[in-house]
């Protein structure tokens, strides 16, 4: 490899060209401050604009001091990191940053949480020198985030998520000079611009500036409320990420704690989204099975490939950008409105309460959730199927409100008949796991034989586009494609688009490794390795499950024999699956 | 018979604001009702730069020069100057110190000392005809380069006429070309010109584009041969429309003559300019910003690198020029590169083109040999200070620029001593300030500029601007304290230390050079709360002097604001506090009584 020597802090280091100084100060330990660098490494998301300037060091000879983060490392180059100079420099443009934010660290939803106020409590900030204007923006909520742009530092990760990784392009540097803020195009809500509400801009932003609708308040009430009883489901990624904000290592395995938890608060029936990910397997499953019998009959007017339709920023994401295409996608609900729509019949007959005196809440590692259970189409007379969604960032607020000692708790079992689940249902919470978990049900019903293997490592992985082919004996062999992040997922669509598609059936999840870095999850800060120990952790909880196929879920044919009839009958149909509106923004510029 | 006489008519934006069109409507009218047509023509030109005395009219061959011509003057000029031979004495130009008219603009203080290289074509030919350039050696380079010399010849050419770029910088122009040059060959590369013009009182690329439009496509043409590349853009600022217009009728005619287009001259060498549109951002004059507004992008600067030359327009290798830059490159190529570096000093070669303004006797445009000094501009070409005021400062570089003061007025000008004086070079806007000009308050009017014009993109200037030109306005408004002037100092080097391009590195160059110059202002405005030259509103004191003031109530009477009290037949006083410092007090009191202070 074609390394280059240079000295950084009297240390010489030899690093491979292209190196930045940033890097290659950290692999000698030194750690130089940054806001506005982010990168997710392996996982294709990164922002380096070099604007926020905290990172600048000194490099002898240069006339400025140079951003760390993007510049790169030059043969016997002298760099000092902690020179007077650049630390008076790093110093000078922090108090800057912070001359221009609101300084109410007590209520902000970011608190213990943000890295300009770690920044700040690093460099000893005691007080802010400089007087004068501060940004005033009015802050606005959506059903699903909440922006607050007086907080926003222009570092601009949002808009790199939100332009590059996902292709929607919502958010975006607007006006110049002081007022310079992220912001939507023509000051639009963002219910009316182009956002899926993947959240994903609040899971990088550094500060408050973006945050998720905080439910928690009303989930007590409703507890507390003895004319209502309250159900809970939990979904796959939760569980193997919920332990981080409790001090457990990434990846650790806390479904019995969680049960624990969700009934110490006081919820009256503890259930499981796993189990409802089997029942949408169940009908996923039969719809992708019967589309592609059809076609492979020779049926030219059935659509393929059948795509996943679980994830609720992807549903947003072809509604507003290809509602052309919305017969593609399986018209199965989530498994988050499916429980929420079995609940409030099934469920509520069992115990005898009407719908509106049933809540329904769901523990999400999604923030597009919130904005799914608000869909108009999710409701009955009036009240949602799911009444509040909460992040997994909410849970854990949750149970420190209710004095719950997390780490220490002994473990629980979910409650009958909505909670039991097969490893199927737990690798929803990957990117690849429902194609997965369908293609154990798929390929043995339309085979009739017991699968020889479960695991489809074929499927499995961090790439972004992974395609596989599947051989299915005696039927086809079946071209799957396996994607998340919306800009890939965009890919896919242009191909479909242009009639260039090879794929029978294709996954997509909108967020880095599907459900496990969704938008709702505990901050990971940019370390890739929480997101890898979470994906590792999902396929061990995978393997430790007695069931991994969701036909055979005791629950879900107690379920069917007792109630639902067939999968893709009639009672599910009406119950189980939706249907896709057209949501193309049109922009009227004269307005 | 053949036409023996031109009529030259300025047509640059200054004279057309003061009416040369109906000028040269009115000679036209003459000259038809004098049945002149195949004797005389009038032609429009670009700007002859003495935009002071404009509209200006030239008549050739005699080279009789007049200025601030009226329509009404068009009927003398024919009947006297044309037909009769006969000067029109009362238009003529005159000499402030010998009280002489001068009727030859070569023997003009004016015109004395400058050299016009860039500016050659410029008050001369009629820049919406291509047949006017090409007499005077347009498109004659183009022609040498494609059909006499290698790229790499004329790149060398370039490299040895020690050309650096004329857009603020001064990055060696044939260095610049040589790395596009090699930059990923074979791919598709950009000609970009920069005539993205921003700075306050800045207007010599509207001048070059509006008065020889010609000469800068040819150099991109052959600066296209030079790296490879078959496509030129140009990005220009919406508001020069007319500089617009003759740009897209000289890129017409070109592309008739076979001078721009497919297969040029014969030679196989394809190259064709389109024009981008700015849209008013002075930061998209920085090139990477520039680039990505010319993508349909914000326009923002990125970091360097990766270099436009490597990764440009639209990621392709691009090379960025300015106006001026590139209207030197004919020139070189014909009269060589020895020529060229004759000309300057040691490490800046040729001219500059400098837009003069400010209290300036001879406002306007004027292109100078580098090494002049400062004192021959503003004393010999400038005609020395408005109303013999006292000389305070000069502004070069525009907002990234600096002042320079009494001390380097016998200083060579280029793009090094500039620097090393506290300022730059800049793109050539020179504002010439007296006594009368207060400089915290030109700090604060460069600030306030760059504060406007910050993309927002790094914090040092999106924040930092803003706070140093709060504290400018704290000190102009008289409640500055000396900590202020400490925090002033520190926040403007880390500005320069930490901003992420050219436009923020630069911005605090006004308050630092000031600072430097003129520390004993600020000062004064913080510790005496007095402002010498009186522009500081906040820290004017209207005083009656009680021995000259007669008690007649006059000025109590006017006061807008009751601020003054006093009885009849005894002396008056203004309550400071109340006290608007509107001045109507001064004007109403007839016994001299009332001064400022």
């Amino acid at each position: 490899m074609d390394t280059i020597k240079l000295t950084i802090d009297n240390r010489e280091v030899e690093v491979p060209r292209g190196t930045t100084i940033l890097k290659a100060a950290e692999q000698m330990g030194i750690k130089i401050p940054t806001l506005c660098h982010f990168e997710l490494d392996g996982l294709a998301l990164e922002n380096r604009p070099g604007g926020c300037r905290i990172c600048v060091v000194e490099v002898v000879g240069r006339r400025n001091l140079a951003p760390a983060c993007i510049t790169e490392c030059m043969p016997d180059m002298v760099v000092k990191t902690n020179s007077f100079r650049a630390l008076n420099a790093r110093r000078t443009v922090l108090e800057l940053m912070l001359s221009d934010h609101p300084n109410d660290c007590l209520q902000c939803p970011k608190s213990g949480k943000c890295e300009l106020q770690s920044l700040a409590a690093d460099m000893g900030i005691r007080e802010i020198p400089f007087k004068g204007q501060q940004s005033q923006y009015p802050i606005e909520l959506s059903p699903s985030i909440v922006r607050d742009s007086n907080k926003c530092i222009m570092c601009r990760r949002c808009e790199s998520v939100c332009h590059e990784y996902q292709s929607v392009g919502a958010i975006g540097a607007v006006d110049r000079g002081f007022p310079a803020v992220v912001n939507t195009a023509f000051d639009e809500p963002l219910v009316n611009t182009n956002c899926v509400f993947c959240g994903q801009c609040v899971a990088v932003c550094p500060t408050g500036a973006l945050s998720e609708v905080d439910n928690t308040a009303k989930v007590l009430r409703d507890i507390a409320n003895p004319d209502v009883k309250t159900c809970v489901q939990v979904a796959p990624a939760v569980r193997v990420a919920l332990g981080e904000e409790f001090g457990l290592p990434a990846g650790s395995i806390v479904t019995g704690k969680i049960a624990a938890a969700l009934k110490a608060i006081g919820f009256d029936y503890v259930f499981d989204t796993d189990w409802s990910a089997d029942l949408t397997i169940m009908e996923e499953g039969t719809e992708v099975i019967g589309r592609l019998k059809a076609f492979l009959s020779g049926d030219k007017s059935v659509k393929i490939p059948v795509m996943t339709s679980c994830c609720p920023a992807w549903v947003n994401f072809y509604e507003k950008f290809y509602p052309e295409l919305r017969e593609y996608p399986s018209t199965a609900k989530s498994p988050q409105q499916m429980f929420g729509a079995v609940a409030k019949t099934y469920f509520a007959d069992k115990i005898g309460v009407t719908r509106d005196k049933l809540v329904c809440v769901s523990v999400m590692p999604c923030v597009a959730k919130k904005y799914e259970t608000e869909r108009e189409e999710f409701k009955v007379d009036g009240t949602p199927d799911v009444d509040y969604s909460l992040t997994t960032r909410e849970l854990a607020r949750l149970i420190k409100i209710c004095n719950i000692d997390f780490a220490n708790l002994p473990e629980a079992e979910f409650d009958s008949p909505l909670g039991a689940s097969t490893g199927a249902a737990v690798i929803f919470g990957v990117t690849g796991g429902v194609m997965e978990a369908a293609l154990r049900t798929a390929v043995e019903v339309l085979t009739g034989k017991t699968l020889p293997r479960i695991d489809f490592e074929e499927v499995r992985g961090l790439e972004g586009i992974r395609e596989a082919v599947v051989p299915v004996p005696g039927v086809a062999d079946l071209n799957v494609a396996v994607v998340y992040g919306l800009k890939n997922a965009r890919t896919i669509m242009e191909q479909i688009k242009a009639g260039t598609c090879k794929y029978h059936f294709v996954e997509v999840m909108a967020c880095p490794g599907g459900c496990i870095d969704g938008a709702g999850q505990p901050y990971h800060h940019g370390d890739a390795s929480i997101v890898k120990a979470r994906h590792k952790a999902i396929y061990e909880a995978d393997r430790n499950m007695p069931i991994r196929k969701s036909h055979e879920n005791p629950e879900i044919i107690a379920i069917y024999k007792e109630f639902l009839g067939q999968p893709c009958g009639e009672k599910s149909h009406h119950l189980l699956h939706t249907h896709y509106f057209d949501k193309k923004i049109k922009f009227d510029i004269e307005k | 018979m053949a036409v023996k006489m031109h009529i030259l008519v300025c047509g640059g934006t200054g004279c057309s604001a003061s009416a040369s069109h109906e000028i040269i409507d009115q000679l036209n009218k003459e000259i038809v009702a004098h049945d002149l047509t195949d004797f005389v023509k009038v032609v429009v030109t670009g700007c002859f730069g003495f935009c002071e005395r404009g509209p200006i009219v030239k008549i050739i061959p005699d080279n009789t020069f007049y200025t601030r011509v009226k329509p009404s003057d068009a009927k003398e000029i024919i009947e006297e100057h044309i037909i009769k031979g006969r000067k029109v004495q009362r238009l003529l130009y005159v000499a402030p110190d010998t009280n002489k008219s001068v009727s030859d603009s070569k023997h003009m203080e004016f015109y004395k000392k400058q050299l016009r290289i860039a500016l050659r074509n410029c008050g001369f030919i009629d820049p919406e005809n291509i047949e006017e350039s090409i007499a005077r050696d347009g498109y004659a380079a183009l022609g040498k380069c494609l059909t006499e010399m290698t790229p790499e010849q004329v790149i060398a050419e370039i490299k040895a006429s020690g050309l650096r770029g004329r857009g603020g910088a001064g990055f060696p122009t044939g260095l610049k070309w040589e790395i596009a040059a090699k930059s990923r060959p074979g791919e598709q590369k950009y000609v970009v010109c920069n005539a993205d013009e921003g700075d306050p009182g800045a207007f010599m690329d509207r001048s070059l584009l509006e008065g020889d439009p010609h000469s800068i496509l040819e150099a991109m043409a052959i600066c296209g041969y030079c790296i490879g590349a078959s496509k030129g853009l140009i990005y220009i600022r919406a508001e020069y429309p007319l500089a617009i217009h003759r740009l897209q009728v000289a890129i017409a005619q070109a592309e008739e003559y076979g001078l721009l287009g497919k297969d040029i001259l014969g030679t196989g060498f394809n190259f064709e300019i389109e024009l981008r549109y700015g849209a008013g951002a002075f930061v998209c004059g920085e090139e990477t910003a520039l680039i990505h507004s010319m993508e349909g992008k914000r326009g923002e600067p990125t970091f360097k690198p990766p270099f436009p030359a490597q990764s440009g327009y639209l990621g392709k290798p691009t090379n960025v020029n300015n106006v001026e830059t590139y209207a030197n490159i004919p020139v070189i190529i014909n009269k060589g590169a020895a020529w060229f570096s004759s000309i300057g000093t040691e490490k800046s070669k040729g001219t500059k083109v400098f837009a003069l303004a400010g209290k300036i006797n001879n406002v306007g445009l004027i292109e100078v040999p580098m090494g002049i000094t400062l004192r021959e501009i503003i004393y010999e070409i400038g005609g020395g200070i408005k109303g013999g005021k006292k000389f305070k400062a000069v502004q070069t570089g525009g907002p990234s620029g600096g002042c320079l003061t009494e001390k380097h007025l016998d200083t060579p000008i280029d793009y090094d001593s500039l620097v090393a004086a506290g300022s730059m070079m800049g793109s050539g806007g020179m504002i010439v300030m007296d006594e009368d000009d207060c400089m915290v308050a030109i700090a604060k009017f460069y600030l306030g500029f760059t504060v406007d014009e910050s993309c927002g993109k790094c914090t040092p200037c999106r924040v930092g601007n803003r706070r140093l030109l709060e504290i400018l306005t704290k000190i102009t408004d008289g409640k500055g304290t000396m900590e202020d002037l400490e925090q002033l100092k520190n926040l403007s080097q880390v500005i320069k230390d930490t901003a992420l391009c050219g436009l923020g590195q630069t911005s605090p160059n006004p308050v630092l050079s000031t600072i430097n110059n003129f520390w004993d202002e600020y000062v004064e405005h913080v510790v005496d709360k007095k402002c010498r030259a009186g522009q500081c509103k906040a820290l004017k004191k209207y005083v009656i002097d009680p021995d000259k003031c007669k008690g007649c109530t006059a000025c109590a009477r006017a006061c807008p604001v009751s601020a003054i009290s006093g009885t009849v037949k005894n002396p008056h006083v203004i309550n400071q506090l109340d006290c608007i410092k509107c001045g109507t007090c001064i004007e109403k009191c007839k016994f001299g009584a009332i001064s400022l202070k």
